[in-house]
């Protein structure tokens, strides 16, 4: 779908921000951009609408040169969030999502219809928010709404520029949630910047590393946490990689691998219920806090077994080392 | 004490001492002369706004356009020329460049006009350059990004997000303008400041509040009616906290 | 520009008091306006109520047109027989300074940070030690641009106020005037011109050693 081909930036007559970095991002995938500030992977993601010029080698999209495409009408076609949101606090929250559409001049109907749908996919209530200003929305509503935003003339290509970096912990995982529900149901193909490696880790299908204007390493999440390709690249993920992969897996997949035990001691036991979707992560983390001893494990609300610390660890060492 | 209290008692005693002031002037029959003289009022009333509206209306038609042009990136080394031109200019004193007109011009009601006009240009270009700079660059960044033409950002975010501040500079122009227009009698330009200098020279209360007072009316009048345009014009999302000064 | 520079020469003496009187016109109101304005800019900050009416007014007051504030006073300041002269040009600077030596006393010390405040509380100091060591200081800069601002205007009110016997360099260009003297209206516009660039440039020096190093950008 996005295919880089080579590509390389050059400011003035030195600075290589980006150096001859080619991959290729397959329909309806996330990748993350993930590095180290000034690692070239804002640079990389703004050549593609085009808010950087290309120096060397070739972007496709669909198949097509961008540099062959009329810029704004690329940049229309292509979903953009930034990290403040950049709502335009002069213009309502309706105006607001519905500016590209504005710009393509639909028709008023085809604009209520469409404003309606994204505001009840974001969960804002449409009627609700339609007359308001961005300044009287939280952090968390302008974010939604800046992803709306990108999304109102239904690009297929959306980026991204860590678009959830300016929020607190609590409401960027939610956001983080909301955001892969959704795209379940549109299957759009992002490029989303980040520099937080449990958010790559959490949004990407691939993650791509750079660092010096250079890919270090393009690879699924647990392929890169189990394989490091590099001493940079090992060290960027963490020494806590595979603890880290855990997230990657959830109970159902330690289900597959070996038994659960029988839920036993109802009345013995501090016990904790959890459904079989949750991650491994989260998981070692409840029974790791002391909250339980064991974990009761729940398939469409059936008791289906129980499992303790010493199951998390045979997983890992069985699977994923 | 209660503060509301020393608060309500000051604007008791201010109210109280325009007041008085007004009767005082009234029962004096000070304003007899606006009466007396309808005509010869009314003359030199419009002849004020004449000079006012004209010239303001120069100025924003000249400044506008000269702010954004030099806030293009093409013309950033014209933008500290300007700017520096701008403010040192504002520091030379209105009589002076009243005086300089009249200097090059002669006396008349043009060399007025072109004072006032030279005069309102600075505050409006002022603001106009600072209001559009101080645009958060975020907000440019996602225009282009989704799309816009350079001629859309400019209508459709640069001017709106910045019309605060620039309607701010036209208000400051306008009642500066409007100060300095009771100047331009000085020059030959007449208006109601021929009434305040007549009093001043004859010693002769009437002249001087039948001057005096309209001119302050109609400075607190424009005053108030820009910053209810303001509020027409400035969209809501915006709330005026734009510290350009005034 | 020979002309003017002939008659600079040739009246030396009396432009050099013209603008003697100017400064101490200027020099004497903004003084006066400073001891009233900024024991008052620092009191409303403990009174919001009060702060809004007063920068009111003195919004107010500056929307006036100095012509015409000269103008009322002369009716009233005639009462106790000081109608024309220095005194009615004296008060109305002094009024005019009001607006920006309060507000942005007010303003400056109302944006001292909250932790450097904070700060000095815990350090255990009174209210007065806070404001003289830890407030006026990190305000001063932003007061001075005010009283550079009230400066600057004031040296151009000051030029009208010939027009009501105050003295100062407009009556160079009041007799310039009425004599149809242009070389001498032309010394009194570009003199008093270079008084306020001249005076804005040093009072911009005074602001930027008043800074504090670690302050400056």
């Amino acid at each position: 779908m996005i295919k880089f081909d080579g590509v390389t930036k050059v400011y003035g007559d030195k600075v290589k921000a980006v150096d001859d970095v080619s991959f290729e991002v397959p329909e309806g995938n996330i990748v993350v951009f993930l590095g180290p500030s000034g690692c070239g992977k804002t640079t990389t993601l703004r050549m593609v609408n085009r808010l950087e010029s290309i120096t060397e080698g070739k972007i496709f999209v669909n198949g097509t040169d961008v540099n062959s495409l009329n810029q704004i009408e690329l940049r229309r076609n292509i979903g953009y969030v930034i990290q403040h949101n950049g709502l335009f606090p002069n213009m309502t929250i309706e105006d607001n999502v519905m500016a590209v559409p504005n710009l393509l001049s639909w028709d008023r109907k085809k604009k209520t219809d469409r404003y309606n749908h994204l505001m009840d996919l974001i969960g804002l209530n449409p009627d609700e928010y339609r007359k308001r200003y961005p300044h009287e929305l939280s952090g968390g509503q302008q974010q939604r709404v800046g992803i709306a935003r990108a999304m109102a003339a239904d690009p297929p290509v959306m980026l991204m520029d860590e678009p959830f970096g300016a929020l607190d912990p609590v409401i960027r995982s939610r956001i983080q949630n909301e955001f892969l529900q959704i795209q379940q149901e549109v299957k759009k193909t992002i490029l989303f910047v980040s520099h937080d490696i449990d958010e790559a880790i959490k949004m990407g299908d691939g993650i791509a590393i750079f660092e010096g204007g250079k890919l270090m390493q393009y690879d699924s999440p647990s392929e890169l946490l189990a394989r490091p390709k590099n001493e940079f690249v090992r060290e960027f993920v963490g020494q806590d990689r595979a603890l880290k992969s855990l997230s990657l897996h959830t109970v159902k997949d330690l289900i597959s691998e070996r038994m659960l035990r029988k839920a036993d001691g109802l009345q013995k036991h501090n016990k904790k219920t959890i459904t079989v979707e949750t991650n491994l992560r989260d998981a070692l983390s409840i029974l790791l806090n002391q909250e339980a001893d064991q974990l009761f494990v729940q398939a469409n609300n059936k008791l289906v077994g129980a499992m303790r610390i010493d199951d998390v660890e045979a997983y890992l060492h069985h699977h994923i080392k | 004490m209660n503060k509301r209290l020393v608060s309500f008692v000051i604007k008791l005693i201010l109210f109280t001492l325009v007041m008085s002031f007004f009767a005082w002037s009234f029962k004096s029959g000070y304003y007899q002369l606006i009466i007396d003289d309808a005509e010869g009022f009314i003359f030199l009333l419009i002849q004020h706004i004449h000079m006012v509206a004209l010239s303001s209306f120069l100025a924003i038609v000249l400044a506008i356009p000269m702010g954004i042009l030099v806030t293009r990136p093409k013309f950033q080394k014209l933008q500290w020329l300007f700017m520096n031109t701008a403010n040192l200019g504002q520091t030379i004193p209105s009589l002076a460049i009243l005086a300089l007109a009249m200097t090059w011009m002669g006396i008349g009601f043009k060399p007025a006009v072109f004072a006032l006009f030279l005069y309102s240009l600075l505050p409006i270009l002022r603001n106009t350059v600072a209001g559009i700079k101080s645009i958060d660059p975020d907000l440019l960044d996602a225009a282009k990004g989704i799309g816009y033409t350079p001629a859309q950002i400019l209508l459709k975010i640069e001017l709106p997000n910045a019309a605060y501040p620039i309607m701010a500079g036209i208000r400051t122009a306008v009642v500066i303008n409007i100060g300095t227009a009771a100047l331009a009698y000085l020059v030959g330009g007449g208006g109601l400041g021929d009434w305040i200098f007549t009093g001043i020279m004859m010693r002769d209360n009437s002249y001087l509040l039948s001057g005096a007072i309209p001119v302050t009316l109609l400075a607190l009048l424009a005053d108030q009616l820009i910053r209810a345009a303001e509020k027409l014009i400035v969209s809501k999302g915006l709330r005026p906290s734009a510290a350009v000064s005034d | 520009m020979n002309e003017i520079w002939n008659y600079i020469i040739e009246n030396q003496a009396s432009i050099g008091a013209y603008m003697l009187e100017h400064i101490q016109l200027v020099g004497l109101s903004v003084i006066i306006a400073i001891a009233i304005g900024l024991p008052l800019g620092i009191y409303l900050t403990t009174n919001e109520e009060l702060a809004e009416t007063v920068l009111q007014v003195a919004n107010v007051i500056m929307t006036v047109p100095s012509i015409a504030l000269f103008g009322i006073m002369i009716p009233i300041l005639s009462i106790i027989n000081h109608g024309i002269g220095f005194v009615p040009a004296v008060i109305a600077l002094i009024l005019y300074s009001q607006l920006p030596i309060i507000r942005n006393t007010y303003v400056a010390i109302n944006n001292v940070d909250p932790h450097i405040r904070d700060a000095a509380n815990g350090l255990g100091m009174s209210t007065m030690q806070r404001l003289l060591r830890v407030e006026i200081p990190n305000a001063l800069p932003i007061i001075m641009a005010g009283v550079r601002q009230a400066v600057v205007m004031n040296i151009g009110i000051g030029a009208i106020a010939a027009f009501i016997g105050a003295g100062g360099l407009g009556v160079l260009i009041n007799q310039g005037i009425s004599r149809s003297n242009t070389t001498m209206v032309l010394t009194g516009a570009i003199a008093i011109s270079i008084l306020a660039i001249v005076a804005d440039g040093l009072l911009g020096i005074l602001q930027k050693r008043m800074t504090p190093k670690g302050f400056q950008q």
